[in-house]
């Protein structure tokens, strides 16, 4: 995990002094709500419908048990006592006070914390496959190059009132689980046949009201060339990114109208300037930064221990079902990463209390090197946990009720905080995720459909990845009145799609009865262990419309 | 692609004039310029800033200087016009515009301008670091920002990641100098 040296540590410092001298200058009334509006965003504050929200980074989704700690401690003393996880690896906290903010930021700064550009037309947290350096699949660890993205992307000075926010997804996986198509920038990570490293660069992806998959910029850039390729295409959306429409602002838009080659050439052009210039990454660089990365000291896993393992998995149903949904394979022999499931029906999917929070601080001490990652699921993955360990584990999450076998189903549901809290919304989106878990709760049901992506928006900003929910739901707003409009045939992964939307909109209490027709046609039509997205593909829209809206 | 912002209006059109100056990381005793947005019409006061190509069509009056508009795309012919000039001015239409920050860099780093670049227009006091780091000699803020602030605000930080206009080594590089 990256440790801050005096540098990164004296810039957080700074910023939070910077802040706080905005903050009083804000409060004396000497920095009017215009002015300040941009400041408070580019350190994650937002003023919110009840009251303010702080959004924390957490960089490409890794977090320290001690940091951890520390989060719980400012939402007890600063908050109600817990946290929200996002779909961007972040954590927001829904109750400070807007002048406690300074304060909050000075105790994350003490844990090597902050929430730089969380928010605002500046270029955004980068975030990662969740289970970077230890995915059997992985062709290269994107942890260091996330770092060396976030580092040249923090403070730019160039790009701090970019058109719109800029977002940049990494994966070094074969399987493609940071979504990078559906990017500002999306980076892929790979090697030619001489086992060089190259970056595949994509540009013009994003969700949003006009939701479009990226196009390929670049197809072999070589890796010393990342950073100054980057400012390259930043400085192009910079400069020609629409400023008059704020709806057509972010950079899939002006890669639309300029077309993809067109892009592609002004970037080359500005990037011969750039090319070998003094951001050039050379061996030394990224050595450092792996350095921050080490392999942790894994004990050996005795053969045993795995064929114990794969007993107690055939012998007791609940351990299995634990096992199949939320505990992946890991490159190490002997190892798992286990997820920990945020999805409770009592709670908002990715809230956290303070509570819990230790708890898990406690768990990853004990069981994962005391390091944990953040989903863009909205979930927690403790990414080294020994074979003979997880029984255990299971055990403790159970009490902890984290421990929901429900991983990758339709339970699984990902979230925004919607109109409950959130000032954008046109319609909440808790309670509908509520309503589906609590009318979809039957394990086995859940199983036999298999995995499925349910994606919930409160609003066209798609903050829940509506669009690429293999079933998506939006809340419209009609009148003054909540309607919901359901989506299918979404999905984020290498054959990314956006979904088809059914017609017309629904009423709130009617979303339930919606879904559970559609999966009605899905397990009437599949083939035999053919997944929703795939019965979807074959068979297309038409019976999933006919059925849901039959007389 | 069209993409100016603000068209200009009939008020825009009268020449600004701000009193405080930062000019070379000191509030400068007066301020002489003033920024005139008419694109047809020279303004009676000088010194003046005026649109690029009125500048352009008067170059024999040497109390008028250029001001690039935030769409301007900098060309090596433009940057070999700009560059015998003491100052050229680039203006921030609201500071929520991020063009002009673009605009410096490449007249400093890839044109090797070496004369005032002044910020005009929506110049305020917690945009002044970053103006600084990309080439910004020169701010002429805001009538309502408080001089004493921008003193305060210029140098915001002592450690930056990126190279910019001021330090031509990335943080990773100086790094590693400092460890062998």
């Amino acid at each position: 995990m990256y440790r801050y040296d005096i540098h990164d540590q004296t810039l957080v410092d700074e910023r939070v002094a910077q802040f706080r001298d905005q903050m009083d200058r804000y409060l004396a009334g000497r920095l009017g709500e215009e002015e300040f509006r941009p400041l408070r965003l580019q350190n994650g504050l937002y003023i919110q419908r009840h009251a303010p929200m702080l959004r924390i980074a957490i960089p490409y989704g890794m977090l320290a048990s001690y940091q951890l700690r520390a989060l719980a401690d400012i939402t007890r003393r600063y908050d109600r006592g817990y946290g929200h996880f996002t779909t961007r690896q972040n954590l927001q906290l829904n109750w400070p006070a807007q002048e406690d903010v300074p304060d909050i930021l000075a105790e994350l700064a003490k844990v090597q914390m902050h929430a730089i550009q969380t928010s605002g037309n500046c270029i955004r947290n980068t975030t990662s496959d969740q289970f970077a350096g230890i995915a059997n699949d992985e062709v290269e660890d994107p942890r260091p190059w996330c770092e060396l993205i976030r580092q040249w992307s923090t403070l730019h000075p160039e790009f701090a009132y970019l058109p719109r926010k800029f977002k940049i997804a990494v994966t070094g996986a074969a399987k493609d689980r940071a979504a990078i198509q559906v990017h500002d920038i999306g980076l892929r990570l790979w090697r030619n046949e001489e086992g060089e490293l190259r970056v595949k660069v994509l540009a013009g992806g994003g969700l949003g009201r006009t939701p479009m998959i990226a196009e390929v910029v670049r197809e072999d850039l070589p890796w010393q060339h990342l950073l100054t390729y980057l400012e390259a295409c930043v400085r192009v959306y910079n400069q020609f990114g629409r400023r008059d429409n704020k709806f057509k602002a972010r950079i899939k838009i002006l890669v639309k109208a300029l077309g993809i080659e067109e892009y592609r050439r002004r970037v080359d052009e500005e990037w011969a300037h750039l090319k070998d210039g003094p951001q050039t990454l050379n061996q030394a660089a990224i050595d450092v930064a792996k350095g921050h990365f080490p392999e942790p000291e894994r004990r050996p896993v005795a053969e045993s221990a795995v064929v114990n393992f794969e007993r107690l998995r055939s012998e007791n149903r609940s351990f299995a079902r634990f096992v199949t949904n939320n505990v992946t394979d890991h490159k190490v022999a002997g190892y798992k990463a286990v997820t920990l499931s945020l999805k409770r029906r009592e709670h908002a999917p990715g809230d956290v209390t303070a509570d819990q929070m230790d708890a898990v601080a406690d768990l990853a001490d004990r069981y994962s090197f005391s390091e944990m990652r953040v989903t863009h699921e909205q979930n927690l993955v403790l990414s080294d946990v020994p074979v003979d360990e997880i029984e255990a584990l299971w055990n403790e999450l159970e009490a902890l009720g984290m421990a929901n076998p429900t991983v990758g189903t339709l339970n699984d549901i990902i979230c925004c905080p919607g109109g409950d809290y959130c000032s954008l919304a046109n319609a909440v989106s808790i309670p509908i995720a509520q309503a589906l878990q609590e009318r979809f709760e039957d394990l086995d049901f859940l199983y036999d459909l298999g995995p499925l992506d349910l994606n919930i928006s409160g609003c066209m900003n798609a903050c829940g990845h509506h669009h690429v929910g293999h079933i998506g739901i939006l809340g419209v707003d009609k009148k003054g009145e909540e309607f919901y409009q359901i989506s299918i045939g979404g999905n984020s992964t290498d054959d990314v799609s956006l979904g088809k939307i059914l017609g017309p909109s629904f009423f709130r209490q009617d979303v339930p009865e919606v879904v559970e027709k559609v999966l009605q046609v899905y397990v009437a039509e599949r083939h035999e262990d053919e997944h929703f997205l795939d019965t979807y593909r074959r068979i297309g829209l038409k019976p999933f419309k006919e059925r849901v809206y039959a007389k | 692609m069209p993409n100016n912002v603000d068209t200009p209006t009939e008020e825009a059109l009268v020449p600004v004039h701000v009193d405080h100056l930062l000019l070379d990381g000191e509030l400068a005793a007066e301020n002489a310029w003033c920024v005139s947005y008419d694109a047809v019409n020279l303004p009676e006061q000088r010194p003046a800033f005026v649109p690029l190509a009125l500048w352009q069509a008067n170059k024999q009056d040497d109390e008028l200087a250029p001001l690039l508009l935030s769409d301007t795309e900098l060309n090596a012919e433009l940057a070999a016009e700009l560059n015998p000039l003491s100052v050229v001015a680039i203006d921030f239409p609201s500071f929520t515009d991020g063009r002009g920050y673009s605009i410096a860099r490449l007249l400093r780093e890839r044109f090797e301008y070496a004369g005032e670049v002044r910020a005009v227009g929506d110049v305020l006091v917690d945009q002044l670091d970053y103006m600084r780091r990309c080439g910004f000699n020169a701010m002429a803020l805001r009538d309502d920002q408080h001089p004493e602030d921008a003193l305060r605000l210029l140098n915001s930080f002592s450690v930056r990641y990126q190279t910019d206009v001021e330090e031509r080594q990335a943080l990773f590089e100086r790094r590693l100098a400092t460890s062998e």
